[in-house]
């Protein structure tokens, strides 16, 4: 029963926490820029009016067009709920591990692209064409991050690695820190942010992320929106979840435990909030075929961290 | 009481059989229907058979010998769990293709060359996966593939299908040559080609080296590992699509069985070296495999090159099993060859189900290129879905089912550092990147055919004025659609359906998967991994309609149609959209320029000239340039020497029969 509450009580706060992560970057990144910047509640009020408004439909958009838009909410939905946030013991958590959580948002992305081909757009088709071509590279870099990731543990169920590196048995080790460093780089382009793409823009010509959903309206967009959302909040989690596991409730915790737990994960949330503010104002963005080296050096860093942890345990 | 592998024997001589009904009836519709009727129902008869073996605990080997072929030895059959599996895998490919072909023959111009060989090809692949000494296992393999290449023959009027045939025809004898020279060194000074003496004898490295050479010669070019794959994407598409998805999706398949059998049964004990050279060969056709896909804008040869990616995530499989058996770690062996038996079923699914839309949708536009397709989930939505299914299997996307034979074989390749092989330490993780990447390529791969065929706007009027297609075709499509989600959701039955086969081969078995709660899959143990198929696809279906009923509820549910915005300077022609190859050209950028020795070259008319610009892209086949084509210069060259042989006077024909005879006594006279 704890277990359930537990599941549930993670399946709404990421949901309800996830505009407020972006908003509090927005608005860390416009301070940084001397400007006042807009409420950290401001993407609530977005996607209020956009499910309030009528969707505009393109004349020959398809019924994939139409259902995309939820498909992508819930299937990120899913994933961000398997990924262990104040407490290690989700009922579910068992149900995908770190590979199908990867594959997951795997599906996410293919049907994004999908619908981002269907209206027939020149800007849909250059949106899609971009994303997969980083996704061709992020993809296995993540994986390969997975595997270094449970040969340290000993599995790719989230919640039992969680509590491995939470042991002192993890020690320092070269190959925890090459994937640190590689799954901060996927978690940037998989986000869509500088350098790889400019969650902000107003060029379509740079556009990936944007692009894709151009044709989006209403509903939709609030949809695709939040999965957005979502997503940046669950690479941070799960960055937090594997890498700085202090504070996570083990299953049947005290109270008080759940609730250090979640203070925790709100301090995680707000440093990688102010860290990414923090990078995304001090660099450019880079043009969209740099990207593949950028990503090329996570592919790198994933396979060296497999290939230490093949050679020792201990490396 | 008839035992199973009577009954497949019959239903191979019964579709051999409807080969007649072929001959004689090949130009109506009659025929048509009688031939892919009856071959629907030998096929789903057999299959249900097989399965019933497999899944049959009690079940025991059985065998049967038949007084054909070679005098003194006859022809031995033998149906054991692996070949069961096989049988299975054949006869439900074999039910689909006929399904569809019922439907999908009405629009064969010259059915007279197709109907005859159909059921030929058919017998031909369930043959032999039940033979079980040499001599009928080459004779139903080489029946196999002339019967195939008759059907790639079928339309050889065209000079690409008649390249194709050639090519085929090349690379099959090449492949059974080989396979016949591993049976010669298998047999050993013995001479005894039954199978059962084979797995009793025990043979040298150097032997077993030369063995497993020379079956991933033969049956690898029969599968299409690289770079043996030439002929794969060439003669796959040629064939009607019935056929292209049986070759793709069974034949493939078969050979799989070939090198299986051989390998892990006939060969005796492997050593650590076969798992090596496998998982090589398995991870460069894995990735060079996607990568040709991707380059292609004709959608069935996109498909079978596609075809060669899978075959190397089997080949992966393969190998893992083989470096774990060779080290004495048969559990981790008997998860990787799982991992790779489930693919070998998921692929011949999920692939029949895609070369089935490409088919219709060759019928529904005549076209093949899908440059000029575009918005046919406008025209054809029933075959859009199902396709779409097929691309989200075969991407290797939960919840379907591709997804859960690639997590097994992540899963094997975790349970690799245990080796001890320093090549292995380093190849395994290595492999594991590739096979991550083409896993993510595949994807890449299947937005493009999908995003292309399927969505944007229409790009010719052919794509324009496209029907939907019959109802033949949409259920067999749908069939296969379905039992991909099955497969997915619960993969578990799988699991145990094949794990006697692992018994057999291995003497070990993954655990028992009926018993886990909520039916997840455990492959190792609980602490280590787990995954839950239909949990996954319920979660996912839950709250999709829970976010639906919602938003429409209490937000907003009002609709307008209006004009695509693009960014206000919306073109209503069609060309302004993306293509094939300019949504390829990023991956091309990326990886193409040194596998493939990409180019770009932009060619500006001269100032003042009202030439258009060109901008073409260059794309070369370094394998066929580098490997195929000198070899068959060579072979041009040397035939062209010899040639004057044939221009002879007779006294010169006599002494040359006189010089041979001398130099073959001196031989003799030489020899100890």
């Amino acid at each position: 029963m704890p277990e359930l509450l537990t599941q549930f009580a993670q399946m709404a706060l990421v949901l309800l926490l996830a505009p407020l992560l972006t908003g509090f970057v927005r608005k860390l990144k416009a301070r940084l820029l001397r400007r006042r910047g807009p409420s950290v509640f401001q993407p609530y009020r977005d996607l209020l009016r956009l499910l309030r408004k009528e969707v505009v439909l393109a004349e020959n958009a398809s019924w994939l067009f139409r259902a995309a838009p939820y498909l992508i909410f819930a299937t990120t939905w899913v994933a961000a709920a398997l990924v262990p946030t104040f407490a290690t013991g989700l009922l579910y958590s068992w149900s995908a591990d770190l590979i199908a959580v990867i594959a997951l948002l795997g599906s996410t992305r293919f049907l994004l692209a999908l619908a981002g081909m269907d209206i027939g757009t020149s800007f849909g088709g250059i949106g899609s064409s971009r994303e997969v071509m980083i996704a061709s590279l992020a993809e296995p870099a993540m994986l390969l991050i997975a595997f270094t990731l449970a040969l340290v543990a000993g599995s790719t169920q989230l919640s039992t690695v969680a509590d491995f590196m939470n042991s002192p048995e993890v020690g320092l080790r070269v190959s925890v820190g090459m994937a640190l460093i590689a799954l901060v780089m996927v978690a940037i382009a998989e986000n869509a942010r500088i350098p790889v793409d400019n969650p902000a823009t107003h060029l379509e010509l740079t556009m990936v992320h944007e692009a894709m959903v151009l044709e989006y309206s209403g509903r939709h967009l609030a949809m695709i929106e939040l999965a957005s959302y979502l997503k940046l909040l669950l690479y941070v989690s799960l960055i937090a979840c594997l890498f700085a596991p202090w504070g996570l409730a083990p299953p049947g915790a005290s109270l008080t435990a759940f609730a250090w737990g979640a203070v925790a994960w709100f301090g995680k949330l707000a440093v990688a909030g102010t860290l990414l503010a923090l990078f995304e104002t001090a660099i450019a963005k880079m043009r969209v075929f740099r990207v593949p080296e950028f990503l090329g050096a996570a592919l790198m860093l994933g396979l060296l961290a497999t290939l230490l942890m093949f050679v020792s345990k201990s490396l | 009481m008839i035992s199973d592998i009577d009954l497949l024997l019959s239903g191979v001589a019964a579709l051999l059989a409807t080969a007649l009904i072929g001959i004689g009836l090949g130009k109506r519709a009659m025929g048509r229907r009688l031939v892919y009727g009856i071959a629907l129902i030998l096929c789903s008869a057999m299959s249900a058979v097989a399965l019933a073996h497999l899944l049959d605990p009690t079940a025991t080997p059985s065998t049967a010998w038949l007084p054909l072929g070679l005098p003194w030895q006859g022809a031995h059959f033998r149906l054991d769990s692996l070949s069961a599996f096989f049988s299975f895998v054949t006869g439900l490919g074999g039910a689909a293709a006929s399904l569809f072909a019922l439907g999908y023959g009405r629009h064969e111009s010259e059915p007279q060359r197709v109907l005859p060989f159909y059921p030929l090809f058919l017998a031909g692949m369930n043959l032999v996966v039940l033979a079980d000494d040499a001599f009928s296992f080459l004779l139903s393999w080489e029946f196999m593939s002339l019967s195939s290449w008759a059907l790639v023959m079928a339309h050889h009027q065209d000079r690409d299908n008649s390249h194709a045939g050639f090519v085929y025809l090349i690379m099959a004898s090449l492949g059974t040559l080989a396979l016949l020279l591993a049976f010669g060194l298998l047999a050993s000074a013995g001479g005894d080609y039954t199978f059962d003496a084979m797995r009793a004898s025990t043979h040298a490295p150097a032997t077993a080296f030369l063995v497993l050479a020379l079956v991933l010669l033969g049956a690898g070019s029969k599968a299409g590992v690289v770079p043996l794959h030439a002929w794969l994407p060439l003669a796959h598409p040629a064939a009607p699509s019935h056929v292209s998805a049986l070759m793709s999706g069974v034949m493939t398949k078969v050979a799989v069985y070939g090198f299986i059998r051989i390998v892990f049964e006939l060969l005796g004990e492997p050593q650590w070296w076969s798992g090596f050279l496998v998982l090589l060969a398995g991870g460069a056709t894995a990735v060079l495999g996607v990568l040709y896909a991707l380059m292609q804008h004709d959608l069935k040869r996109l498909l079978a090159y596609h075809t060669v990616e899978n075959i190397g995530i089997i080949f992966i499989g393969l190998g893992l099993a083989l470096a774990f058996d060779a080290n004495g770690l048969p559990a981790a062996a008997a998860l990787a060859l799982t991992a790779a038996l489930f693919h070998v079923f998921n692929h011949s699914v999920f692939k029949s189900l895609l070369f089935f839309g490409a088919g219709a949708v060759l019928t529904a536009t005549g076209e093949r290129d899908m440059e000029r397709q575009g918005g046919l989930i406008h025209r054809m939505p029933k075959t859009a879905f199902a396709f779409l299914v097929g691309c989200i299997a075969i991407s290797a996307l939960p919840p379907l089912n591709g997804f859960v034979s690639e997590w097994l074989t992540f899963q094997a390749i975790l349970q690799s550092p245990e080796l001890p092989q320093w090549a292995l330490k380093i190849m395994v993780p290595a492999v594991g990147g590739m096979l991550a990447l083409s896993a993510a390529l595949a994807a890449a791969c299947f937005v493009k055919a999908y995003g292309i065929t399927f969505l944007g706007r229409p790009r010719s009027e052919a794509a324009r004025d496209a029907h939907e297609t019959d109802g033949f075709s949409l259920a067999a499509m749908f069939v296969l659609a379905a039992l991909c989600l099955a497969a997915g959701i619960l993969p578990g039955f799988v699991i145990d359906a094949l794990a006697p086969a692992m018994q057999a081969l291995l003497g070990e078995r993954m655990p028992l998967q009926a018993g886990v709660d909520w039916l997840s899959i455990v492959p190792v143990a609980a602490g280590r991994s787990s995954y839950n198929g239909w949990l996954v696809f319920a979660f996912i279906a839950l709250s999709a309609s829970l976010a639906v009923v919602i938003i429409h509820r209490f937000a907003s549910h009002a609709r307008r149609r209006a004009p695509a915005w693009d960014c206000g300077f919306p073109d209503p022609d069609p060309a302004t959209q993306y293509t094939a190859a300019s949504f390829a050209q990023p991956i091309r950028r990326v990886f193409g320029t040194w596998i493939f020795a990409a180019r770009e070259q932009v060619e500006m008319p001269p100032p003042g000239s009202t030439a258009p610009a060109r901008h073409v892209a260059i794309v070369r086949d370094l394998l066929w340039e580098w490997l195929y084509a000198p070899v068959a210069g060579a072979v041009g060259y040397a035939s062209d020497r010899l040639n004057v042989l044939q221009f002879l006077t007779i006294r010169r024909y006599l002494s040359l029969v006189f010089l041979a005879l001398v130099m073959l006594l001196m031989v003799l006279a030489i020899w100890p």
